[in-house]
């Protein structure tokens, strides 16, 4: 996994997600699904790309389902944008890189 | 100017990986075009990186996870030499040699590749039920991956779509986590294999809706129900339903090639007798791109091996 992309937790999530002046993308994922892997170099390589311009970060539903369940996640990969702390996208699915990019406002 | 290459493979499911393998071994350096992610079984990886636990696979007698399975094809057709991009074809040319293929822009002048010879494994993806607002509440509780999404119907009540092996699969698995999963079936009997029926038909979490077909799936923000139609009297009444899975079958994706190589009624790729030959000579094509019969990693695997030796006598008769 990139060093730019942040681990978000239960308990940093909202610090990271209110506290960032760039957007913060939110991949919600787990372990067991096959699609959200497919999908995980390209978040990386994004993440590398936009470094400075925006946040890209992970958050497990397996140990964080709390989070999943504020955001009414109920299918992974679910990507959700947030500005200033409010959720702005959501993009839910495995694409490839150029429509992510789109469909994320990036 | 596009490289030549001597074989392109696009898909990279059990068939492609394997003639990947194959192709390799015999130093003709293949080029994978893998596909792109996405969540319906059109992808890198093909339709096992949708499944959980893979059981018939021989060799792997205590079973294997589906997307594990599909990496170690991908790590052994690499450490043979195929190249792997993680790219969707977007046109083909194969009325003249050099094939051309291209990636990104279809309406490009200069194709991306040149291909002596193409093997074709693009596989099947899901079909959906195409009925109101399916689409629209894809993720929010109408899903096309019990095995992504299962995990967040704990203790729900749900429904799946279907009477096939894959429907009776996706049920169990379901049942997992929901409280009852209902299967919504149009006949009053099963596609599925009997092995399938017997196991699924002895979880009590799972309920049976026969002769029935769904109409519209129901809610605003998320799935609350669907409204279903009884396919013997017509009879039309809704059921409540916090998820909805659909498992009806697959359509072979075959849209790139149509106009360029022969296709069945049914939507498959023909191919003549035994072998993997197209209509076009030197495009051979494997996996459930051409097969509506048996549809099984194994038989696609096989498929693949196939129409990598048929594309290498084919290359060494051309010299």
């Amino acid at each position: 996994m990139s060093d730019a992309i942040v681990t978000l937790t239960e308990a940093t999530f909202d610090e990271v997600v209110s506290g960032s002046s760039e957007p913060v993308v939110v991949d919600f994922w787990a372990e067991w699904c096959g699609p959200c892997k497919m999908i995980a170099p390209i978040l990386d390589e994004i993440a590398t790309e936009k470094e400075g311009d925006a946040v890209i970060a992970k958050l497990n539903v397996d140990e964080n389902p709390s989070i999943a369940q504020r955001f009414g996640v109920m299918s992974i990969p679910t990507m959700l944008v947030f500005r200033d702390g409010e959720v702005d996208k959501r993009v839910v699915g495995a694409k490839g890189k150029a429509q992510l990019v789109e469909e994320l406002g990036l | 100017m596009p490289t030549l290459h001597d074989v392109v493979i696009i898909g990279s499911g059990p068939a492609g990986l394997t003639a990947a393998i194959y192709t390799a071994r015999a130093s003709l350096e293949p080029l994978v075009l893998e596909g792109e992610p996405s969540s319906t079984g059109d992808q890198p990886g093909g339709q096992l990186m949708l499944t959980t636990e893979v059981e018939n696979f021989p060799g792997f007698p205590e079973g294997i996870m589906g997307p594990e399975l599909m990496l170690n094809f991908k790590a052994q057709a690499e450490r043979f030499g195929a190249e792997l991009h993680t790219v969707r074809a977007s046109r083909v040319d194969f009325s003249e040699r050099p094939f051309k293929i291209w990636v990104g822009d279809p309406d490009a002048e200069e194709p991306t590749h040149l291909a002596k010879s193409v093997i074709v494994s693009t596989g099947a993806k899901a079909l959906m039920l195409d009925v109101p607002n399916e689409t629209r509440l894809i993720g929010h509780g109408v899903s096309t991956c019990a095995t992504c999404d299962g995990f967040f119907f704990r203790d729900q009540h749900i429904g799946i779509v279907g009477g096939g092996d894959s429907a009776m699969e996706e049920a169990m698995f379901l049942a997992k986590f929901a409280e009852t999963v209902t299967v919504i079936h149009r006949r009053d009997e099963l596609r599925a294999s009997k092995i399938m029926q017997d196991r699924a038909m002895a979880n009590p979490k799972i309920k049976w809706r026969w002769n029935t077909q769904v109409t519209e799936v129901l809610g605003d923000q998320s799935v609350t129900g669907v409204a279903v139609e009884d396919t013997v009297t017509g009879e039309a009444s809704t059921m409540e339903l916090t998820g909805l899975f659909v498992a009806i079958g697959h359509r072979p994706n075959t849209d790139l090639f149509v106009g360029q190589l022969d296709l069945h009624d049914s939507g498959y790729l023909a191919v003549e007798g035994r072998s993997s030959r197209t209509s076009v000579e030197g495009v051979f094509a494997c996996g459930d791109v051409q097969d509506d019969v048996y549809r099984q990693a194994i038989t696609a695997a096989g498929s693949g091996c196939a129409a990598a030796i048929d594309a290498e006598r084919w290359l060494e008769a051309q010299e």
